[in-house]
């Protein structure tokens, strides 16, 4: 039942951070305003990594592709 | 790291002591989570004083708000904040007598442990792992229980009256002839309780001018004792012989700090057995310190006595030393005897002085006269006075229980400080929601253990601390194990990164200098 064990496992993870953070002590109105403002944390760096990550790895690989052939011609366009 | 100290034929036995360092994932985790709870902390204070959530904890009235703030410390803050959150681990009602196993009052708590309501059950047959009751003497039943009812019948509860009035009765005179007989030093005194044994009869050994060279993890006793005496205090670090040295070299030579007189008296504070960490003093060291230095020692034997030593005599004997090299020999009638109360054991001048100056003496109740029969039945069922081998066979049970049971957490994966042969074993949880998380769960399986946090302990280093009896049988031990290393693995508590081939269970071999093989 590779299901049921993977979620045995993910629950006990979660239960390993509940207790690294604190979490496993607050009451139940603490544990939401702790959780959402994890997640929001966790969701805005990934939304920033994405937007950041991509448009760097975008250039980077036409500064290389490119950079072969017309050498003169597009270097000026890439330094900022 | 387990070293073997074998200082100059010192130590007659091999002297392993072990503090295994805080891994530093874990530190920085501790660090996280008590920043967490800080900020929930605050925030919770906030919504106290805007009056959006109802207060529970005390403030002060109205009329005194503009008043200096009573509650605003860093110590009522850890209060309501962090330790109501864990509080149901602790001052947990028992309803029988604390020996292997008790018995323990369910409650429940409906607004997070603010106040708590007892169900009405009992919880029945709790291993005990955290009474102090090394020899098993906590007992209903019995030749110490039938001896302090015979008394109990005759003497009364009460002795209405301080010792040096009308308190001192032949049953004290009967006890302190057997603690010196039992100590091998020439006279001893009692009192009727071991906190005040210790902080009503430092201020009457030294005063103004004198210097006090305290060990930096003494008990609070000894700390009240020596600051209610007005000596001078200077901490070495803790166990540390060098540090030690180091501060008398520098008393001998420097003198008191403005006048540069020598000090009237020099006395070193040291414990036998240190309740928190589970260590014992290096007593051969210090004692051939103390007669380098020419100073005194006072040794207080409150979780040693009974609990080391072939014949239970305390760590005097388990070092193999003379008694008479310890000038102040202090000790507890609490832990290994199943009574309550202190004595002081030393040179027949010292006791004769004790009993005019002390405090305790003069001002403080004698000892209960059941309690007094407590402590001379089993005393002299330690000695062997009593006919039969049960006190021999108890000591050496602690011993078998204490090795066993060190042996086997070490080989799960806890990080467990301290001697090898203490009966007192810390083992670390360091983080605050496992401290809370460790007592529930091993009383769901029930099993009564103490867990420690701050202040008792550094911020970081909470621990839970198993005391080991010869009332525990090995059957008992191993469900205990068996336990521990469930929640071990639940919570995720077996931090050790060494793994040791256990040490003690080979006999001593003369031609092996290294014990660890790793």
């Amino acid at each position: 039942m590779d299901v049921k064990s993977t979620k045995n496992y993910l629950y006990w993870l979660f239960c390993q951070f509940e207790l690294i953070t604190c979490s496993y002590l607050m009451e139940p109105w603490e544990k939401v305003l702790f959780y959402t403002f994890n997640l929001t944390m966790v969701l805005t760096l990934f939304y920033t990594t994405y937007v950041f990550v991509s448009v760097q790895l975008s250039s980077a690989l036409h500064f290389l592709w490119h950079f072969p052939g017309n050498q003169h011609g597009n270097s000026v366009s890439i330094v900022k | 790291v387990n070293h073997v100290v074998h200082n100059g034929g010192l130590y007659k036995r091999p002297f392993n002591e072990a503090f295994e360092e805080t891994p530093m994932l874990v530190a920085v985790l501790t660090y996280v989570g008590y920043g967490v709870l800080t900020l929930f902390g605050y925030l919770r204070d906030f919504l106290r004083q805007w009056k959006i959530e109802k207060c529970q904890n005390a403030t002060e009235r109205e009329e005194q708000k503009d008043f200096v703030p009573l509650y605003q410390d860093f110590e009522n803050f850890y209060n309501r904040n962090l330790y109501m959150r864990i509080r149901d681990s602790w001052n947990r009602p028992i309803c029988s007598v604390p020996g292997a196993k008790v018995d323990m009052m369910e409650r429940v708590s409906h607004d997070y442990n603010w106040t708590f309501t007892y169900t009405g059950r009992v919880i029945k047959d709790v291993i005990n792992m955290g009474s102090y009751n090394y020899l098993g003497f906590a007992q209903n039943a019995g030749a110490c229980q039938e001896a302090a009812a015979k008394v109990l019948s005759q003497y009364g509860a009460g002795v209405c009256s301080t010792r040096q009035e009308m308190g001192n009765l032949d049953k004290h005179e009967e006890l302190e002839k057997l603690v010196a007989r039992f100590l091998g030093v020439e006279s001893a005194m009692v009192y009727g309780m071991g906190f005040a044994t210790n902080s009503m009869n430092i201020p009457a050994l030294v005063g103004k001018g004198c210097l006090i060279l305290s060990d930096e993890l003494n008990h609070a006793s000894l700390v009240l004792g020596a600051r209610l005496s007005g000596a001078t205090i200077r901490i070495f670090k803790h166990n540390n012989m060098q540090s030690l040295e180091k501060l008398l070299k520098d008393a001998i030579v420097h003198g008191q700090p403005r006048t540069r007189r020598p000090w009237k008296k020099i006395l070193i504070l040291v414990e036998g057995i240190y309740s928190m960490e589970g260590s014992i003093v290096r007593l051969p060291e210090v004692i051939a310190l103390k007669k380098k230095y020419k100073t005194y020692l006072y040794l207080d034997e409150a979780h040693s006595i009974g609990a080391l030593g072939p014949s239970g005599r305390g760590v005097v004997e388990y070092f193999g030393l003379n008694p008479e090299d310890v000038d102040v020999m202090m000790g507890t009638f609490t832990k290994s005897f199943g009574a309550a109360g202190g004595y002081i054991g030393g040179k027949k001048e010292l006791i004769d002085y004790l009993r005019t100056y002390s405090h305790s003496a003069v001002y403080a109740t004698s000892m209960s006269p059941p309690v007094v029969e407590q402590i001379i039945t089993s005393m002299k069922c330690i000695i062997g006075e009593d006919g039969t081998t049960v006190g021999k066979a108890r000591v050496q049970q602690l011993a078998e229980n204490t090795r066993y049971f060190r042996r086997r957490l070490k080989e799960m994966g806890f990080i467990i400080y301290g001697n090898e042969d203490s009966p007192v074993v810390p083992l670390m949880l360091y983080m605050p929601a496992k401290i809370g998380a460790f007592g529930r769960e091993m009383l769901k399986r029930n099993i009564g253990v103490v867990v420690v946090g701050f202040p008792a302990t550094p911020i970081i280093e909470s621990r839970a601390r198993f005391c080991l009896s010869a009332a525990h049988t090995k059957e008992m031990l191993d469900t205990a194990l068996k336990e521990v290393n469930e929640v071990g693995d639940l919570l995720q508590v077996k931090y050790s990164r060494h793994r040791l081939v256990p040490l003690l269970d080979r006999p001593f071999d003369e031609t092996t200098y290294e014990e660890t093989e790793d």
